[in-house]
């Protein structure tokens, strides 16, 4: 059962959970209370676990020699596979709880659906990953709300951050019939969560019909490849060395 | 998952400070059990009370009546350490984005996680002394409290991260493994907690050094030059020689202090002499050598001036650390605003359900 479609979905997901998590740690000492930094280097540990077990996976499944750390590292933004949502700027901490949400929302439905799938390792991710993702949902749509019916300039903030990361969204449910967890059938629960979340945090989504993508394709923002040559620069200025 | 995926070095440093971690621990156990009811009895003397309870290796508690002086010098040394470890997440958060792989990239978030918590929890125990952390933090942010003066030097290169666990840990821990027996118990128990997880800092700190100093030959320079930096600012983590050190002698008297300054930099040098010959790093000192007569290491000392200036404002990344704190500090203060925002209108909201119901 196990086929170059589960390699190209270990890879996207694991993907997405490094690029997460490599944005949520540029949080830490950052964060608005101490409380906060904490929870936000809790909520990027749990994304790089997850980035770790997918990599890992994906690494064997193409039988190249290719562990984790080489393909986190040794890969260019074209061979990148996460979607555009994770790889866009922290912003401020309404831009990041927005996209956090967004992301867990997705991840959420996904992981439980890939703890049902044929394949074992990747049933097994799923089990693990979704537990914590519901977490990171809980701690997204809570300040979400805090923030949307906070004061003025909060949901001024939040609102914007609505805005500018909704269109992203679309791209996490792009049609896949063939792979082992068709994202289209991801949406319901989607749209479930985060439309009383967002009515509750008095925010509104935007009418657009922007969508943007190609992240699945290896077609980036600009973004990523800073971000990368951030994460990327001792690891290759040491070529074959152990850490 | 994260955080102690890595072999143990059997000759890795910890096991001996974590077993005086232990013993103090149990010590504080048979102390709580043979500890008095409730505080002074009435009409007994409160001063006497205090005295008998420090002769006793009793333990304070937030409760007991305690000299103005002694509760000063409390909030005074916790909010320094609580401040240490807030600002001590910055030169190790330096190198999460670019942690050369994915093991030490989780190990590092982890570590500066827990310096966070150790902060989050000194501020708790110092608050059981009348402040509130608020009040702590402003004075951190205004520059009326200190931290500590080690965090000020910049961490260059990936080894630092090695550098700063194995050396500015390690001497955290000489440190802090005699206030595990500090007379006042909420200080006592945090530090407890604290130092065992330092002592984890430490092995991993050791661990990425000795995975340098065992590289390739850009590896071991790096190891060198991280050893050659960190060395004496970290005997300079233990203050002023014990002529020149302020504080002391009362701090003695009371049990919040257990050693001298000095005592505690002797037994970091000797800790450390040994685990630099399993790393294969050279201690930066000519004049390092056993000494058999006093059965410890004579040393060359730090530059005290350096310390001095340092402290005063003076170091390499004062303002640095400073800065980005109180940017922090202000870029979240919307924020906890509109929890606070928030809070409120849903009490207000949960009042108004019961008024109906």
């Amino acid at each position: 059962m196990k086929g170059p479609l589960d390699f190209t979905l270990a890879l996207a997901l694991g993907d997405d959970a490094l690029v997460a998590a490599q944005r949520l740690g540029e949080w830490a000492t950052r964060a608005p209370e101490m409380e906060e930094d904490i929870a936000l280097a809790n909520i990027a540990l749990d994304q790089l676990g997850a980035a770790r077990l997918l990599l890992s996976y994906a690494g064997e499944l193409e039988g190249a020699g290719r562990d984790e750390d080489a393909l986190a590292f040794l890969r260019d933004d074209r061979e990148f596979r996460n979607c555009l949502l994770v790889e866009l700027p922290n912003g401020d901490f309404a831009v990041t709880m927005v996209k956090l949400l967004l992301l867990a929302a997705y991840q959420v439905p996904l992981y439980t659906a890939l703890a049902g799938c044929a394949d074992e390792r990747l049933a097994a991710i799923g089990a693990k990953a979704r537990k914590e993702s519901a977490y990171h949902l809980d701690h997204a749509a809570l300040w979400v709300k805090r923030l949307g019916d906070g004061t003025d300039e909060s949901h001024r903030r939040a609102q914007a951050a609505v805005d500018q990361l909704w269109p992203y969204h679309h791209e996490l449910f792009t049609a896949d019939p063939a792979a082992p967890v068709d994202p289209a059938g991801l949406r319901a629960d989607f749209d479930a969560v985060v439309h009383p979340v967002l009515a509750e945090a008095t925010l509104t989504r935007p009418a657009t019909g922007w969508t943007p993508g190609g992240g699945r394709d290896g077609v980036h923002t600009e973004h990523l490849s800073f971000l990368l040559a951030e994460m990327q620069v001792l690891h290759r200025a040491h070529p074959g060395a152990q850490w | 998952m994260y955080g102690n995926d890595f072999v143990p070095q059997e000759d890795a440093p910890g096991g001996g400070l974590l077993g005086q971690v232990e013993a103090a621990e149990v010590a504080l156990r048979e102390a709580a059990a043979r500890s008095r009811e409730g505080a002074a009895a009435p009409g007994e003397d409160p001063a006497a009370y205090f005295a008998d309870v420090i002769d006793a290796d009793q333990k304070i508690e937030p409760r007991d009546w305690m000299p103005d002086a002694y509760r000063r010098t409390l909030v005074r040394q916790i909010a320094q350490h609580a401040h240490s470890e807030i600002i001590g997440m910055q030169p190790e958060g330096n190198w999460i984005s670019r942690a050369p792989s994915l093991k030490r990239k989780a190990i590092l978030l982890a570590k500066v996680q827990d310096e966070a918590g150790h902060g989050l929890y000194l501020y708790a125990a110092a608050e059981t002394l009348g402040v509130s952390r608020d009040e702590l933090v402003e004075l951190l942010l205004d520059g009326r409290q200190k931290y500590s003066s080690i965090f000020n030097y910049p961490t260059l290169t990936w080894a630092d991260v090695g550098a700063i666990g194995w050396l500015v840990d390690g001497a955290a821990i000489v440190n802090q493994v005699p206030l595990c027996r500090c007379s006042y118990g909420p200080y006592a128990r945090a530090m407890i907690r604290v130092c065992k997880e330092e002592s984890f800092h430490q092995r991993q700190g050791f661990e990425i050094l000795h995975t340098l100093s065992h590289g390739t030959p850009a590896q071991r320079a790096m190891a060198q030059d991280a050893l050659d930096r960190w060395w004496y600012p970290s005997l300079a983590m233990f203050g002023p020689p014990d002529g020149d050190s302020t504080h002391s002698a009362q701090s003695m008297a009371w049990k919040i202090k257990r050693f001298s300054n000095d005592e505690l930099r002797q037994r970091f040098v000797d800790m450390c002499v040994q685990q630099a010959e399993i790393l294969g790093l050279t201690i930066p000192d000519p004049d390092l050598r056993w000494n058999e007569e006093r059965q410890a290491y004579d040393f060359t000392q730090p530059d005290y001036d350096e310390l001095m200036r340092v402290i005063k404002g003076e170091g390499p990344c004062n303002r640095q650390r400073m800065e980005h704190r109180r940017r922090a500090h202000a870029d979240g203060a919307w924020v906890r605003e509109a929890a606070t925002a928030y809070a409120a209108k849903q009490r207000a909201e949960s009042q108004r359900e019961k008024v109906a119901a």
